[in-house]
């Protein structure tokens, strides 16, 4: 540690700290703009200068290294008067155009042009003039505004590891670019919209939309993926308007990924808004009470075997138990949240959680990645991996996947084999990467549901399992083992037992005619065309997506913008996000549903409100009883997932074709699918 | 107004490969740094670009295909090239013409005459301006900042080459000599040896070795 002067203020800092942090540990806010805590130090926009006693000049305090009994000064005439003059050359080239500027109320340069802004310019010559870039969808560049800061070149080059930005040309000619018009290939690039600190870089669907001061923020939580990251919704009258990240260091740090931000546009457009009965072949129109009554009908008589329910992947945890409570009372034990029908060992948590955590992944010294491809089904996560493989240095983070990547997983990584079958050789240490794992201290291995949606996925997780034991991934004090899920209900899904009971019928068995009432809680991701033709189909959901067509009644639920749910990330982390808008029309929150539909029937579930509901949450798995914390479970004795079978050599397969169309907000999303046919099928494009 | 323009406003070549005598080279040029340092060969290698489009197309410049080569044969992202490329005003990220003239206009070059050199040069070749090539195709005018040979202001470079203590009709006899096809010796045009004084020496002219 060493000791600091701040303005008076005596402060320890860490060795090989900046003059810029030894301030904040002062409690001293210093403006600038090209420095960020996430990103390296590039010092090249002058403003955050500052005074050291017995320096000849200013020093600009986010690249100057703290000494032993150094006296920092931060409010003196020299500071303001030469920040002023930093101000004034940034203002030189700066359009004057805040009014038109999406920035406008939340742009770094005109808050601190607030403190050391000129009330005029003594500039005459004419102000510097740059060509719009095209970055793709997202991103909506207004060039002539960038002050050159190269945030986003070093964001995209160390954070989302698509070195496709740069600065090319010099001096008063500089342009940030990627130099060919194309789009930015990263499935963060909405970030970069964030870290900018003027308005070159804004968003491109949020565009005109509305200014900060207009919009009330509630705290939520990113479904779209099963990282949980923590966001901020951002809403005006009924409309979710965007979606920006919050910081969270255990999850997503301070980035989103660009589905959880940009589907937001998905929440208005094709909702379901009031319930719909199908008489003879065609929906009608109906209230509540008809539908409920309907259903009613449908089910009397019916033995509760013959009644399924399958979960989808945006449900909160509360609506899950209801379905499952609901299911329970009706005699049925046929329930799954498993519609892709991944195969999990359920006997203890961390067999199927993330169990390093995300932020353990900085500590890990060795990555093995089954069966996923992280890049895509977990983005934020992938930067986390990146950022370890950054810091490691050279060789200090062997990375090796199993199966092929789609894209360039953004660090350096060996393809180890296409199929599990590697596994063998791993186990046998006749590969060479199992001398890695075994020299590693902490390696950790990922199995996704490239691998876990196999007929042979249960003796790949007990291989894995094993393989992660001989390896010292399982150890007092380290779990190595992962799950990552991209299904943002699934880990609460495991967690309240949303899997067929004794003699109950999986996703699978309840297709073909399998049940003759099936209840489907946002199940939209398998082929509907499955379903037996005589089975009674009830949608409750929000979009108006592939299952509610097939439906014999609709009951319009509500998303997660529109209700306070309980989430479980990929981790097991339990995170609870608050309601920013109502559902529209007649739609209504899920468990309030599945409550009042189960009156109709008579078994009333034992909660009128949401709090009760919690309570007994917490009552069927005391882990929800821990908001937003995650306790250290010791792995080193557990037995391991069961296995059966042999494993198949066969390939894995990603588990989705198109990152940008996976559940129903997103293909209800125009900015969504505007992407996926930029990003993923170029090529149709092409033929217009 | 910038000094690059925008890349899709220029005629690219669909493709480039390095031949024989440049792979000799790089050869050279990458065995002087470590494997895992090998992005420090961009420079030698753009000059490498460079140079094979003078000698295969007669206009020395690097286009973007050829950045693209370059960034795969040092492991780096094409952006890292494109930016070291448009950085150094010696690569041309454009076309130019046969004969590269630069013409200094620092302080030493235009208090020594440059502007008359310039004129010479827009005479000669009928280019109007700097950054334009003449309607022939064989020449163009670029203004360069210090060349750090003052001592034999103004100088004319051509290509690689200087030409010294310039004038405005030597200048137009060296464009013509050009167009003839002729590669004049380069240095002083003046009666004069690199940097020694014109006309032979001003100083020490009683020096004992001298009188000896």
């Amino acid at each position: 540690m060493v000791k600091v002067t701040v303005d008076g203020i005596v402060v320890d800092v860490p060795n090989g700290s900046s003059a810029l942090q030894a301030c904040e540990a002062a409690g001293k806010e210093i403006p600038r703009f090209c420095f960020h805590e996430r990103l390296s130090v590039a010092g090249n926009c002058r403003m955050c200068l500052v005074q050291v006693v017995r320096a000849p000049k200013p020093v600009a305090s986010c690249g100057f290294p703290v000494a032993e009994g150094m006296e920092i000064l931060t409010d003196t005439e020299i500071v303001r008067k030469a920040r002023r003059a930093v101000m004034e050359f940034l203002l030189i080239n700066h359009p004057l155009d805040c009014p038109i500027c999406d920035q406008g109320g939340e742009c770094d340069l005109q808050d601190q042009a607030f403190g050391y802004g000129a009330d005029h310019s003594r500039y005459q010559e004419a102000k510097r003039a740059v060509k719009d870039k095209y970055l793709g969808p997202l991103v909506k560049t207004v060039m002539t505004r960038c002050i050159q800061c190269t945030r986003c070149i070093r964001f995209a080059t160390e954070i989302a590891g698509v070195p496709e930005l740069g600065a090319v040309s010099r001096g008063e000619t500089m342009e940030v670019t990627n130099y060919v018009e194309k789009a930015l290939t990263s499935e963060l690039s909405g970030n970069l919209i964030d870290i900018c600190p003027v308005g070159a870089l804004t968003s491109k669907p949020y565009a005109f939309t509305a200014r900060p001061w207009e919009l009330k923020r509630t705290d939520s939580i990113d479904v779209s993926d099963a990282v949980g990251a923590n966001i901020s919704l951002h809403v005006r009258g009924s409309a979710v308007l965007r979606a920006v990240p919050r910081v969270n260091d255990a999850v997503n740090e301070e980035w989103l990924a660009d589905k959880g931000r940009f589907s937001v546009d998905g929440l208005k457009h094709r909702r379901l808004d009031r319930p719909w009965v199908r008489v003879h072949g065609k929906l009608q129109a109906v209230s509540w009470q008809d539908a409920f009554v309907a259903i009613g009908r449908r089910l009397d008589g019916v033995p509760g075997d013959r009644i399924g329910a399958i979960a989808g992947d945006l449900c909160d945890a509360e609506s899950l138990l209801a379905l499952k409570d609901l299911m329970t009372a009706l005699g049925s034990p046929n329930v799954d949240c498993r519609q892709d029908g991944a195969e999990y060992d359920m006997s203890h948590r961390a067999y199927y959680t993330f169990g390093t955590t995300i932020a353990g992944i900085e500590d890990a010294d060795a990555l093995l990645i089954v069966g996923a491809i992280p890049r895509q089904e977990a983005p934020v996560l992938n930067a986390r991996i990146r950022k370890r493989f950054l810091s490691a240095g050279r060789g200090g983070f062997p990375i090796g996947l199993i199966g092929a990547p789609t894209a360039d997983p953004t660090y350096k990584a060996e393809v180890l084999g296409e199929g599990p079958d590697v596994m063998a050789a791993l186990r046998d240490g006749t590969h060479p990467f199992a001398e890695t794992l075994k020299a590693a201290k902490k390696p950790m291995i990922i199995v996704g549901h490239g691998a876990l949606t196999r007929p042979d996925a249960r003796a790949i997780l007990a291989s894995t399992w094993a393989l992660a034991v001989e390896a010292g991934a399982i150890a007092a004090g380290w779990n190595g083992f992962n799950i990552l899920h991209r299904a943002a209900s699934r880990v609460a899904g495991l967690d309240l037992g949303l899997v067929p009971g004794k003699g109950g019928r999986s996703a699978a068995g309840m297709m073909s005619g399998g049940v003759d009432v099936l209840w489907l809680l946002g199940a939209d991701e398998f082929h509907t065309a499955q379903i037996g033709p005589q089975t009674f189909v009830i949608y409750q959901g929000h979009h108006g997506d592939a299952a509610a067509a097939r439906a014999d009644v609709i009951l319009p639920g509500a998303t997660y913008a529109e209700k306070s749910g309980t989430y479980v990330n990929t981790e097991g982390r339990v995170q609870r996000s608050f309601r920013a808008v109502m559902p529209p029309g007649d739609a209504r929150e899920d468990w309030r549903i599945l409550r009042a539909f189960s009156e109709v029937v008579g078994h009333t579930l034992p909660y009128d409100t949401v709090e009760v509901l919690r309570e007994r949450l917490a009552t069927v798995n005391p882990v929800f009883r821990v908001i937003g914390g995650l306790d250290a479970v010791d792995v080193s004795a557990l037995p391991g997932p069961a296995g059966g079978g042999a494993v198949s050599p066969a390939p894995f397969r990603p588990v989705f074709d198109d990152y940008y169309q996976t559940d129903p907000i997103c293909r209800a999303s125009p900015t969504m699918g505007e992407c996926s046919r930029i990003y993923v099928h170029p090529r149709t494009v092409a033929a217009e | 107004m910038s000094a690059h323009s925008p890349i899709d406003q220029i005629e690219q070549p669909d493709s480039f490969a390095f031949d024989a005598e440049s792979e000799e080279q790089i050869a050279a040029i990458l065995a002087k740094y470590p494997p895992e340092r090998k992005a420090s060969g961009t420079l030698p290698l753009l000059y490498v670009v460079q140079k094979q489009m003078g000698r295969q197309t007669g206009s020395a410049w690097v286009p973007r295909v050829a950045m693209d080569e370059v960034a795969r044969r040092l492991d780096v992202a094409p952006i890292r090239v494109y930016e070291v490329a448009t950085f150094y005003l010696m690569f041309n990220t454009k076309p130019i013409g046969r004969y590269h003239l630069q013409v200094c206009t620092t302080t030493s070059c235009w208090l020594r005459g440059s502007d008359d050199v310039v004129a010479a040069c827009k005479k000669a070749t009928g280019i109007d301006g700097f950054g334009q090539s003449s309607a022939d195709g064989l020449f163009t005018l670029t203004e360069v900042e210090c060349l750090g040979a003052c001592a034999n202001a103004p100088i004319l470079q051509i290509d690689d080459d200087f030409y010294e203590d310039m004038d405005g009709p030597r200048t137009i006899e060296l464009i013509e000599a050009l167009r003839r096809g002729e590669r004049p010796t380069p240095g002083p045009t003046i009666d004069r040896l690199n940097s020694a004084p014109a006309g032979g020496r001003k100083t020490l002219a009683d020096s004992p070795a001298e009188q000896g």
